[in-house]
Protein backbone atom coordinates (compact mmCIF):
# COMPACT_ATOMS: atom_id res chain seq x y z
CA UNK A 1 0.00 0.00 0.00
CA UNK A 2 1.61 3.30 -1.06
CA UNK A 3 1.33 6.55 0.68
CA UNK A 4 -1.32 7.73 -1.79
CA UNK A 5 -3.02 4.83 -1.45
CA UNK A 6 -5.57 5.53 1.43
CA UNK A 7 -8.50 2.76 0.99
CA UNK A 8 -7.38 -0.78 0.25
CA UNK A 9 -9.68 -3.58 -0.31
CA UNK A 10 -8.75 -6.81 -0.50
CA UNK A 11 -10.81 -10.03 -1.19
CA UNK A 12 -13.34 -8.21 0.70
CA UNK A 13 -16.43 -11.22 1.04
CA UNK A 14 -19.56 -11.22 3.15
CA UNK A 15 -22.32 -13.76 2.71
CA UNK A 16 -25.16 -14.18 4.78
CA UNK A 17 -26.54 -17.73 4.79
CA UNK A 18 -26.15 -18.91 0.88
CA UNK A 19 -26.48 -15.22 -0.02
CA UNK A 20 -23.25 -13.80 -1.29
CA UNK A 21 -23.95 -10.15 -0.90
CA UNK A 22 -20.17 -9.38 -1.93
CA UNK A 23 -17.82 -11.31 -3.96
CA UNK A 24 -14.42 -11.05 -3.15
CA UNK A 25 -14.04 -7.43 -4.12
CA UNK A 26 -10.41 -5.84 -4.69
CA UNK A 27 -10.39 -2.33 -5.22
CA UNK A 28 -7.78 0.89 -3.62
CA UNK A 29 -8.95 4.71 -3.93
CA UNK A 30 -5.81 7.33 -3.43
CA UNK A 31 -5.77 10.25 -1.80
CA UNK A 32 -7.54 13.32 -2.67
CA UNK A 33 -9.78 10.80 -5.21
CA UNK A 34 -13.64 11.33 -4.98
CA UNK A 35 -14.87 6.90 -5.61
CA UNK A 36 -18.28 6.75 -6.73
CA UNK A 37 -19.26 3.18 -5.43
CA UNK A 38 -22.53 2.77 -7.83
CA UNK A 39 -24.64 0.01 -8.13
CA UNK A 40 -28.73 -0.70 -8.25
CA UNK A 41 -30.61 -1.90 -5.23
CA UNK A 42 -29.00 -5.06 -3.85
CA UNK A 43 -25.97 -4.59 -5.44
CA UNK A 44 -23.56 -4.93 -2.45
CA UNK A 45 -22.66 -1.42 -1.79
CA UNK A 46 -24.26 -0.89 1.09
CA UNK A 47 -22.74 -3.82 2.47
CA UNK A 48 -19.20 -3.01 1.14
CA UNK A 49 -19.87 0.48 2.59
CA UNK A 50 -20.84 -1.25 6.23
CA UNK A 51 -17.62 -3.62 5.92
CA UNK A 52 -14.85 -0.39 4.78
CA UNK A 53 -16.31 1.25 8.43
CA UNK A 54 -16.36 -1.30 10.39
CA UNK A 55 -19.82 -2.18 11.01
CA UNK A 56 -20.34 -5.64 9.12
CA UNK A 57 -17.51 -7.91 10.09
CA UNK A 58 -16.55 -9.54 6.43
CA UNK A 59 -16.75 -13.37 5.90
CA UNK A 60 -12.93 -12.94 4.37
CA UNK A 61 -11.14 -10.22 3.68
CA UNK A 62 -8.98 -7.23 4.22
CA UNK A 63 -10.09 -3.63 4.15
CA UNK A 64 -6.84 -0.69 5.32
CA UNK A 65 -7.88 2.96 5.59
CA UNK A 66 -4.88 5.08 6.13
CA UNK A 67 -3.22 2.15 6.54
CA UNK A 68 -4.63 0.82 9.39
CA UNK A 69 -6.90 -2.39 8.89
CA UNK A 70 -10.01 -1.16 10.32
CA UNK A 71 -10.50 -4.29 12.89
CA UNK A 72 -8.03 -3.49 14.54
CA UNK A 73 -7.65 0.08 14.69
CA UNK A 74 -10.72 1.03 14.46
CA UNK A 75 -11.20 3.93 16.53
CA UNK A 76 -8.23 5.59 15.01
CA UNK A 77 -9.42 5.20 11.90
CA UNK A 78 -12.70 6.71 12.52
CA UNK A 79 -10.99 9.30 14.47
CA UNK A 80 -9.78 10.62 10.92
CA UNK A 81 -12.48 9.39 8.57
CA UNK A 82 -16.53 10.74 8.70
CA UNK A 83 -19.67 9.84 7.39
CA UNK A 84 -22.70 11.36 6.60
CA UNK A 85 -26.02 10.00 4.97
CA UNK A 86 -29.03 11.76 3.90
CA UNK A 87 -30.55 8.86 6.12
CA UNK A 88 -29.14 9.30 8.93
CA UNK A 89 -30.06 12.65 11.12
CA UNK A 90 -29.15 14.75 14.12
CA UNK A 91 -31.28 14.69 17.20
CA UNK A 92 -34.23 17.02 15.90
CA UNK A 93 -34.77 18.55 19.18
CA UNK A 94 -30.99 20.32 19.97
CA UNK A 95 -30.12 23.10 18.66
CA UNK A 96 -27.36 22.87 15.97
CA UNK A 97 -25.08 24.74 18.05
CA UNK A 98 -25.76 21.92 20.97
CA UNK A 99 -26.06 18.97 18.20
CA UNK A 100 -22.52 20.30 16.28
CA UNK A 101 -20.68 20.40 19.95
CA UNK A 102 -21.43 17.05 21.01
CA UNK A 103 -20.06 15.40 17.93
CA UNK A 104 -16.95 17.54 18.05
CA UNK A 105 -16.41 16.67 21.60
CA UNK A 106 -16.96 13.02 20.04
CA UNK A 107 -14.01 14.07 17.92
CA UNK A 108 -12.22 15.16 20.80
CA UNK A 109 -12.75 18.92 20.05
CA UNK A 110 -12.64 20.73 23.24
CA UNK A 111 -13.63 23.79 22.38
CA UNK A 112 -15.49 24.03 19.15
CA UNK A 113 -17.76 26.94 18.63
CA UNK A 114 -15.24 28.95 16.35
CA UNK A 115 -14.90 25.65 14.08
CA UNK A 116 -18.70 25.01 14.26
CA UNK A 117 -19.44 28.77 12.81
CA UNK A 118 -17.01 28.52 10.54
CA UNK A 119 -18.41 24.97 9.05
CA UNK A 120 -21.56 26.81 8.97
CA UNK A 121 -20.45 29.79 7.23
CA UNK A 122 -18.68 27.50 4.46
CA UNK A 123 -21.68 26.21 3.87
CA UNK A 124 -24.00 29.20 4.08
CA UNK A 125 -25.93 28.83 6.80
CA UNK A 126 -24.68 31.02 9.43
CA UNK A 127 -28.10 31.98 11.02
CA UNK A 128 -29.24 28.59 11.84
CA UNK A 129 -26.45 28.28 14.64
CA UNK A 130 -29.02 28.89 17.11
CA UNK A 131 -31.86 26.72 15.96
CA UNK A 132 -33.64 23.63 16.25
CA UNK A 133 -32.15 21.14 13.53
CA UNK A 134 -35.36 19.83 13.22
CA UNK A 135 -36.96 22.76 12.71
CA UNK A 136 -34.67 23.82 9.55
CA UNK A 137 -35.26 22.52 6.18
CA UNK A 138 -34.07 19.67 4.27
CA UNK A 139 -31.79 21.47 2.75
CA UNK A 140 -30.54 23.25 5.71
CA UNK A 141 -30.68 20.07 7.59
CA UNK A 142 -27.97 17.79 4.84
CA UNK A 143 -26.00 21.11 4.98
CA UNK A 144 -25.76 21.03 9.21
CA UNK A 145 -24.87 16.84 8.32
CA UNK A 146 -22.47 17.51 6.09
CA UNK A 147 -20.76 20.22 9.01
CA UNK A 148 -20.81 17.19 11.01
CA UNK A 149 -19.23 15.53 8.83
CA UNK A 150 -16.47 17.83 8.72
CA UNK A 151 -16.03 18.71 11.93
CA UNK A 152 -12.80 16.92 12.31
CA UNK A 153 -11.22 17.96 9.36
CA UNK A 154 -11.31 14.02 7.96
CA UNK A 155 -8.58 12.72 5.57
CA UNK A 156 -11.79 10.59 4.21
CA UNK A 157 -15.13 11.04 3.93
CA UNK A 158 -18.20 8.72 3.19
CA UNK A 159 -21.11 10.07 1.39
CA UNK A 160 -24.00 8.26 1.22
CA UNK A 161 -26.51 10.15 -1.58
CA UNK A 162 -25.43 13.47 0.31
CA UNK A 163 -28.42 15.44 -2.04
CA UNK A 164 -31.09 13.08 -1.52
CA UNK A 165 -33.89 14.74 -1.21
CA UNK A 166 -32.58 18.30 -2.57
CA UNK A 167 -33.67 20.74 -4.98
CA UNK A 168 -31.73 21.15 -7.67
CA UNK A 169 -30.47 24.67 -6.60
CA UNK A 170 -29.49 23.33 -2.61
CA UNK A 171 -28.24 20.07 -4.38
CA UNK A 172 -25.76 22.14 -6.85
CA UNK A 173 -25.03 24.46 -3.98
CA UNK A 174 -23.78 21.31 -1.72
CA UNK A 175 -22.15 19.22 -4.80
CA UNK A 176 -20.04 22.89 -5.27
CA UNK A 177 -19.24 23.27 -1.57
CA UNK A 178 -18.22 20.12 -1.65
CA UNK A 179 -16.27 20.01 -4.62
CA UNK A 180 -14.03 22.99 -3.45
CA UNK A 181 -13.48 21.86 0.50
CA UNK A 182 -12.46 18.46 -1.43
CA UNK A 183 -9.97 20.30 -3.31
CA UNK A 184 -8.68 22.61 -1.03
CA UNK A 185 -7.88 19.92 1.82
CA UNK A 186 -7.91 16.96 -0.71
CA UNK A 187 -9.96 14.65 1.36
CA UNK A 188 -10.64 11.52 -0.18
CA UNK A 189 -14.13 10.45 -0.49
CA UNK A 190 -16.24 7.64 -1.56
CA UNK A 191 -19.71 8.46 -2.75
CA UNK A 192 -22.69 6.98 -3.69
CA UNK A 193 -25.96 8.08 -5.41
CA UNK A 194 -28.57 7.01 -7.43
CA UNK A 195 -28.02 10.40 -9.31
CA UNK A 196 -26.12 9.99 -12.40
CA UNK A 197 -25.20 13.00 -12.88
CA UNK A 198 -24.37 14.09 -10.24
CA UNK A 199 -21.93 11.31 -10.13
CA UNK A 200 -20.44 12.58 -13.61
CA UNK A 201 -19.86 15.84 -12.07
CA UNK A 202 -18.42 14.72 -8.92
CA UNK A 203 -16.86 11.51 -9.02
CA UNK A 204 -12.89 10.95 -10.19
CA UNK A 205 -13.46 7.14 -10.96
CA UNK A 206 -16.44 4.72 -10.42
CA UNK A 207 -17.37 1.48 -9.57
CA UNK A 208 -20.36 -0.25 -10.67
CA UNK A 209 -21.38 -3.01 -8.52
CA UNK A 210 -24.26 -5.78 -9.39
CA UNK A 211 -24.52 -9.01 -7.58
CA UNK A 212 -21.65 -8.30 -5.15
CA UNK A 213 -19.17 -7.77 -7.72
CA UNK A 214 -17.44 -5.06 -9.85
CA UNK A 215 -18.93 -5.30 -13.46
CA UNK A 216 -17.49 -1.75 -14.43
CA UNK A 217 -14.76 0.43 -13.31
CA UNK A 218 -13.31 3.65 -14.65
CA UNK A 219 -13.85 7.70 -14.70
CA UNK A 220 -17.30 8.55 -16.12
CA UNK A 221 -16.52 9.07 -19.82
CA UNK A 222 -14.52 5.60 -19.80
CA UNK A 223 -17.99 3.65 -18.63
CA UNK A 224 -20.06 5.48 -20.79
CA UNK A 225 -17.63 4.94 -23.37
CA UNK A 226 -17.00 1.03 -22.84
CA UNK A 227 -20.48 0.47 -22.27
CA UNK A 228 -21.76 1.80 -25.47
CA UNK A 229 -24.09 3.68 -23.79
CA UNK A 230 -25.40 7.65 -24.31
CA UNK A 231 -24.84 8.30 -20.30
CA UNK A 232 -24.19 7.01 -16.75
CA UNK A 233 -28.02 6.73 -16.29
CA UNK A 234 -27.75 4.37 -19.05
CA UNK A 235 -25.69 2.75 -18.14
CA UNK A 236 -27.47 2.09 -15.14
CA UNK A 237 -30.45 1.20 -16.00
CA UNK A 238 -29.13 -1.40 -18.24
CA UNK A 239 -27.10 -2.79 -15.28
CA UNK A 240 -30.05 -2.78 -13.47
CA UNK A 241 -32.30 -4.88 -15.46
CA UNK A 242 -29.19 -7.41 -15.78
CA UNK A 243 -28.56 -6.43 -19.52
CA UNK A 244 -24.75 -7.42 -20.62
CA UNK A 245 -22.41 -4.62 -20.41
CA UNK A 246 -19.69 -4.44 -23.48
CA UNK A 247 -16.21 -4.28 -22.71
CA UNK A 248 -16.08 -2.83 -19.32
CA UNK A 249 -14.88 -5.85 -17.49
CA UNK A 250 -11.76 -3.98 -15.98
CA UNK A 251 -8.95 -5.80 -13.90
CA UNK A 252 -8.83 -3.51 -10.66
CA UNK A 253 -5.61 -1.34 -9.99
CA UNK A 254 -3.50 -2.42 -6.94
CA UNK B 1 -12.14 9.20 26.84
CA UNK B 2 -13.40 11.79 29.31
CA UNK B 3 -14.58 14.21 26.59
CA UNK B 4 -16.27 11.30 24.41
CA UNK B 5 -18.46 10.55 27.35
CA UNK B 6 -19.09 13.75 28.82
CA UNK B 7 -20.23 14.13 24.97
CA UNK B 8 -23.20 10.98 25.56
CA UNK B 9 -24.18 12.52 28.86
CA UNK B 10 -24.39 16.82 27.61
CA UNK B 11 -26.28 15.07 24.48
CA UNK B 12 -29.38 13.54 26.46
CA UNK B 13 -29.05 16.36 29.37
CA UNK B 14 -29.63 18.94 26.40
CA UNK B 15 -32.68 17.00 25.29
CA UNK B 16 -34.38 16.30 29.44
CA UNK B 17 -34.01 20.09 29.09
CA UNK B 18 -36.05 20.76 26.11
CA UNK B 19 -38.62 17.76 25.72
CA UNK B 20 -41.13 17.59 27.90
CA UNK B 21 -41.67 13.88 27.69
CA UNK B 22 -38.15 12.80 28.57
CA UNK B 23 -37.96 15.85 31.48
CA UNK B 24 -41.69 13.52 32.42
CA UNK B 25 -39.74 10.87 32.42
CA UNK B 26 -37.73 11.55 35.21
CA UNK B 27 -40.79 13.72 37.51
CA UNK B 28 -44.17 13.45 36.30
CA UNK B 29 -44.28 9.41 36.14
CA UNK B 30 -42.08 8.80 39.57
CA UNK B 31 -44.34 11.58 41.20
CA UNK B 32 -47.29 9.94 40.10
CA UNK B 33 -46.24 6.96 41.40
CA UNK B 34 -45.31 7.94 44.41
CA UNK B 35 -49.12 9.63 44.52
CA UNK B 36 -50.89 6.67 43.95
CA UNK B 37 -49.29 4.61 46.58
CA UNK B 38 -48.92 7.35 49.29
CA UNK B 39 -52.68 7.94 48.94
CA UNK B 40 -52.97 3.87 49.59
CA UNK B 41 -50.92 4.37 52.34
CA UNK B 42 -52.79 6.65 54.31
CA UNK B 43 -56.13 5.60 53.64
CA UNK B 44 -55.03 2.05 54.66
CA UNK B 45 -53.45 4.05 58.27
CA UNK B 46 -56.31 5.80 58.53
CA UNK B 47 -58.10 2.50 58.32
CA UNK B 48 -55.79 1.41 61.06
CA UNK B 49 -55.06 -1.67 58.33
CA UNK B 50 -51.67 -2.70 59.90
CA UNK B 51 -48.49 -1.71 58.20
CA UNK B 52 -44.93 -1.07 58.22
CA UNK B 53 -45.85 2.90 57.44
CA UNK B 54 -42.79 2.85 55.10
CA UNK B 55 -42.90 -0.23 53.37
CA UNK B 56 -44.96 0.76 50.31
CA UNK B 57 -43.83 4.73 50.15
CA UNK B 58 -40.10 3.45 50.61
CA UNK B 59 -40.54 0.77 47.77
CA UNK B 60 -41.94 3.28 45.55
CA UNK B 61 -38.79 5.07 45.73
CA UNK B 62 -36.08 2.41 45.77
CA UNK B 63 -38.14 0.61 42.72
CA UNK B 64 -38.03 3.96 40.86
CA UNK B 65 -34.25 4.01 41.09
CA UNK B 66 -34.07 0.73 39.59
CA UNK B 67 -36.30 1.43 36.69
CA UNK B 68 -34.28 4.81 36.20
CA UNK B 69 -31.00 3.72 35.94
CA UNK B 70 -32.28 0.46 33.32
CA UNK B 71 -34.08 2.84 31.28
CA UNK B 72 -31.40 5.29 31.38
CA UNK B 73 -29.18 2.78 29.37
CA UNK B 74 -32.07 1.41 27.05
CA UNK B 75 -33.66 4.70 26.36
CA UNK B 76 -30.71 6.62 25.64
CA UNK B 77 -29.84 3.62 22.46
CA UNK B 78 -33.67 3.97 21.82
CA UNK B 79 -33.24 7.91 21.49
CA UNK B 80 -30.57 7.57 18.78
CA UNK B 81 -32.53 4.91 17.08
CA UNK B 82 -35.66 7.26 16.81
CA UNK B 83 -34.20 10.05 15.82
CA UNK B 84 -31.81 8.29 13.06
CA UNK B 85 -28.81 9.31 14.73
CA UNK B 86 -27.31 5.58 15.97
CA UNK B 87 -24.94 5.66 12.70
CA UNK B 88 -23.30 9.18 13.48
CA UNK B 89 -22.56 8.14 16.64
CA UNK B 90 -21.49 4.60 16.27
CA UNK B 91 -19.15 6.14 13.89
CA UNK B 92 -17.66 8.22 15.88
CA UNK B 93 -14.30 7.12 17.61
CA UNK B 94 -16.51 6.49 20.45
CA UNK B 95 -16.22 2.84 21.78
CA UNK B 96 -19.22 0.80 22.88
CA UNK B 97 -17.68 0.91 26.44
CA UNK B 98 -17.58 4.12 26.66
CA UNK B 99 -21.58 4.44 25.38
CA UNK B 100 -22.57 2.17 27.89
CA UNK B 101 -20.33 4.01 30.67
CA UNK B 102 -22.19 7.13 29.50
CA UNK B 103 -25.18 5.85 29.73
CA UNK B 104 -24.45 4.51 33.15
CA UNK B 105 -23.78 8.24 34.28
CA UNK B 106 -26.74 8.69 32.83
CA UNK B 107 -28.74 6.88 35.23
CA UNK B 108 -27.04 8.02 38.40
CA UNK B 109 -28.20 11.29 37.51
CA UNK B 110 -31.47 10.75 37.03
CA UNK B 111 -31.78 8.22 40.17
CA UNK B 112 -30.53 11.02 42.44
CA UNK B 113 -32.88 13.41 40.55
CA UNK B 114 -35.57 10.83 41.45
CA UNK B 115 -34.82 10.47 44.71
CA UNK B 116 -34.29 13.80 45.64
CA UNK B 117 -37.83 14.95 43.95
CA UNK B 118 -39.35 11.61 45.57
CA UNK B 119 -37.85 11.73 49.31
CA UNK B 120 -38.86 15.53 49.10
CA UNK B 121 -42.86 15.07 48.14
CA UNK B 122 -42.91 12.29 50.70
CA UNK B 123 -41.42 13.97 53.39
CA UNK B 124 -44.10 16.72 52.49
CA UNK B 125 -47.25 14.91 51.34
CA UNK B 126 -46.60 11.83 53.86
CA UNK B 127 -44.25 12.48 56.55
CA UNK B 128 -42.40 9.77 55.34
CA UNK B 129 -38.94 10.36 55.78
CA UNK B 130 -36.28 8.45 53.74
CA UNK B 131 -33.47 10.44 54.75
CA UNK B 132 -33.62 8.99 58.48
CA UNK B 133 -31.79 5.82 57.04
CA UNK B 134 -29.18 9.03 56.52
CA UNK B 135 -25.89 7.15 54.86
CA UNK B 136 -27.11 3.80 54.65
CA UNK B 137 -28.78 4.99 51.73
CA UNK B 138 -25.95 4.80 49.47
CA UNK B 139 -25.74 1.07 49.36
CA UNK B 140 -28.82 0.33 48.47
CA UNK B 141 -29.18 3.03 46.23
CA UNK B 142 -25.71 1.48 44.71
CA UNK B 143 -26.99 -1.97 44.76
CA UNK B 144 -29.97 -1.15 42.72
CA UNK B 145 -27.87 1.05 40.25
CA UNK B 146 -25.53 -1.87 39.40
CA UNK B 147 -28.62 -3.89 38.72
CA UNK B 148 -30.52 -1.80 36.59
CA UNK B 149 -27.13 -1.14 34.72
CA UNK B 150 -26.81 -4.98 34.35
CA UNK B 151 -30.19 -5.15 33.16
CA UNK B 152 -30.34 -2.59 31.30
CA UNK B 153 -27.11 -4.41 29.09
CA UNK B 154 -28.89 -7.14 28.23
CA UNK B 155 -32.32 -5.04 27.36
CA UNK B 156 -29.77 -3.12 24.85
CA UNK B 157 -28.43 -5.94 23.55
CA UNK B 158 -31.98 -7.68 22.63
CA UNK B 159 -32.65 -4.31 20.98
CA UNK B 160 -29.31 -3.55 19.04
CA UNK B 161 -30.28 -7.14 17.63
CA UNK B 162 -34.05 -6.92 17.24
CA UNK B 163 -33.76 -3.21 16.58
CA UNK B 164 -37.78 -1.35 16.99
CA UNK B 165 -39.38 -4.57 16.93
CA UNK B 166 -38.19 -5.02 20.61
CA UNK B 167 -39.16 -1.73 21.75
CA UNK B 168 -41.66 -3.25 24.32
CA UNK B 169 -38.76 -4.63 26.23
CA UNK B 170 -37.55 -0.65 27.04
CA UNK B 171 -40.70 -0.36 29.15
CA UNK B 172 -41.31 -3.99 30.11
CA UNK B 173 -38.32 -5.71 31.67
CA UNK B 174 -38.28 -4.15 34.89
CA UNK B 175 -41.86 -5.52 35.74
CA UNK B 176 -41.00 -9.07 34.93
CA UNK B 177 -38.68 -8.75 37.89
CA UNK B 178 -41.04 -6.43 40.22
CA UNK B 179 -42.67 -9.47 41.90
CA UNK B 180 -40.27 -11.48 42.31
CA UNK B 181 -38.39 -8.51 43.76
CA UNK B 182 -40.66 -7.61 46.94
CA UNK B 183 -40.82 -4.70 46.19
CA UNK B 184 -44.41 -3.91 48.36
CA UNK B 185 -44.17 -6.95 49.71
CA UNK B 186 -41.99 -8.93 52.07
CA UNK B 187 -39.99 -12.01 50.34
CA UNK B 188 -42.49 -14.20 52.31
CA UNK B 189 -45.76 -13.68 50.80
CA UNK B 190 -44.30 -14.99 47.20
CA UNK B 191 -45.39 -18.38 47.35
CA UNK B 192 -42.67 -21.03 47.50
CA UNK B 193 -41.65 -21.64 44.36
CA UNK B 194 -41.53 -17.92 43.82
CA UNK B 195 -39.38 -17.11 46.78
CA UNK B 196 -36.64 -19.62 44.84
CA UNK B 197 -36.49 -17.10 42.18
CA UNK B 198 -36.67 -13.65 44.05
CA UNK B 199 -33.45 -15.18 45.90
CA UNK B 200 -31.45 -15.14 42.52
CA UNK B 201 -32.24 -10.76 42.26
CA UNK B 202 -30.00 -8.99 44.10
CA UNK B 203 -33.11 -6.40 44.24
CA UNK B 204 -34.71 -8.60 46.62
CA UNK B 205 -32.08 -7.86 49.25
CA UNK B 206 -32.02 -4.50 48.56
CA UNK B 207 -35.72 -4.45 49.55
CA UNK B 208 -36.12 -6.52 52.35
CA UNK B 209 -33.03 -4.61 53.94
CA UNK B 210 -35.22 -1.22 53.41
CA UNK B 211 -37.57 -2.88 55.02
CA UNK B 212 -35.67 -4.29 58.16
CA UNK B 213 -33.90 -0.30 57.94
CA UNK B 214 -37.26 0.90 58.11
CA UNK B 215 -38.80 -0.88 60.96
CA UNK B 216 -35.35 -1.32 63.01
CA UNK B 217 -33.21 1.13 61.72
CA UNK B 218 -30.21 -1.32 61.58
CA UNK B 219 -28.89 -2.08 57.98
CA UNK B 220 -28.41 -5.79 57.56
CA UNK B 221 -25.39 -6.61 56.34
CA UNK B 222 -25.31 -9.51 55.15
CA UNK B 223 -28.73 -8.58 52.97
CA UNK B 224 -26.30 -5.97 51.01
CA UNK B 225 -23.54 -8.26 50.93
CA UNK B 226 -25.23 -11.25 49.25
CA UNK B 227 -27.03 -8.13 47.16
CA UNK B 228 -23.76 -7.06 46.23
CA UNK B 229 -22.44 -10.03 45.25
CA UNK B 230 -25.43 -10.86 42.77
CA UNK B 231 -24.84 -7.51 41.51
CA UNK B 232 -21.41 -8.73 40.18
CA UNK B 233 -22.65 -12.14 39.18
CA UNK B 234 -25.32 -10.05 37.07
CA UNK B 235 -23.05 -7.36 35.95
CA UNK B 236 -20.44 -10.15 34.46
CA UNK B 237 -23.31 -11.84 32.99
CA UNK B 238 -25.08 -8.48 31.20
CA UNK B 239 -21.83 -7.74 29.86
CA UNK B 240 -21.08 -11.11 28.70
CA UNK B 241 -24.40 -11.12 26.97
CA UNK B 242 -23.59 -7.32 25.40
CA UNK B 243 -20.28 -9.11 23.71
CA UNK B 244 -21.95 -12.16 22.63
CA UNK B 245 -24.76 -9.85 21.10
CA UNK B 246 -22.42 -7.19 19.86
CA UNK B 247 -20.89 -9.63 17.68
CA UNK B 248 -23.80 -11.44 16.19
CA UNK B 249 -24.86 -7.97 15.47
CA UNK B 250 -21.58 -6.75 13.28
CA UNK B 251 -21.89 -10.24 11.74
CA UNK B 252 -24.89 -9.54 10.57
CA UNK B 253 -24.77 -6.14 9.60
CA UNK B 254 -27.60 -4.81 11.72
CA UNK B 255 -26.50 -1.95 13.24
CA UNK B 256 -26.86 -0.31 9.83
CA UNK B 257 -30.21 -1.30 9.61
CA UNK B 258 -30.74 0.13 12.99
CA UNK B 259 -29.59 3.29 12.03
CA UNK B 260 -31.74 3.79 9.17
CA UNK B 261 -35.17 1.70 9.88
Amino acid sequence: MSDATVIQVEGLTKRFGDLVAVDNLSFSVQRGEILGLLGPNGAGKTTTIQMMLGLTTPTAGTVRILGMDIRRHRREILQRVNFSSAYVALPSNLTVLENLTVFAWLYGIRRPRKRIEALLELFEIPQVLHQITGALSSGQQTRVNLCKAFLNDPEVLFLDEPTASLDPDIAEKVRSTLLHIQKERGVTMVYTSHNMREVELVCDRLLFLSRGKVIASGTPKEVIRRARSRSLEDVFIRIARGGVLVDTQQPEED
Amino acid sequence: MGLRVAAIVVRHLFLYRRSLARAGEVFFWPVMDLLVWGFLTRYLQEHEIPLGVGWLLGGVIFWDILYRSQQAITLSLHEEIWVRNVLNVFLSPLSMGEYLLATSLMGIIKATLTLAVLGSLAYLFYAFNIWTMGLALVPFVACLLLFGWAVGMVTMAIILRYGQAAEALVWGVPFLLQPFSAVFYPLEALPAGAQVFSRLLPSTYVFEGMRAALTTGAVEGRLLATAFLLDLIYLAFGAAFFAWMFRIVQEKGYLSRLGME
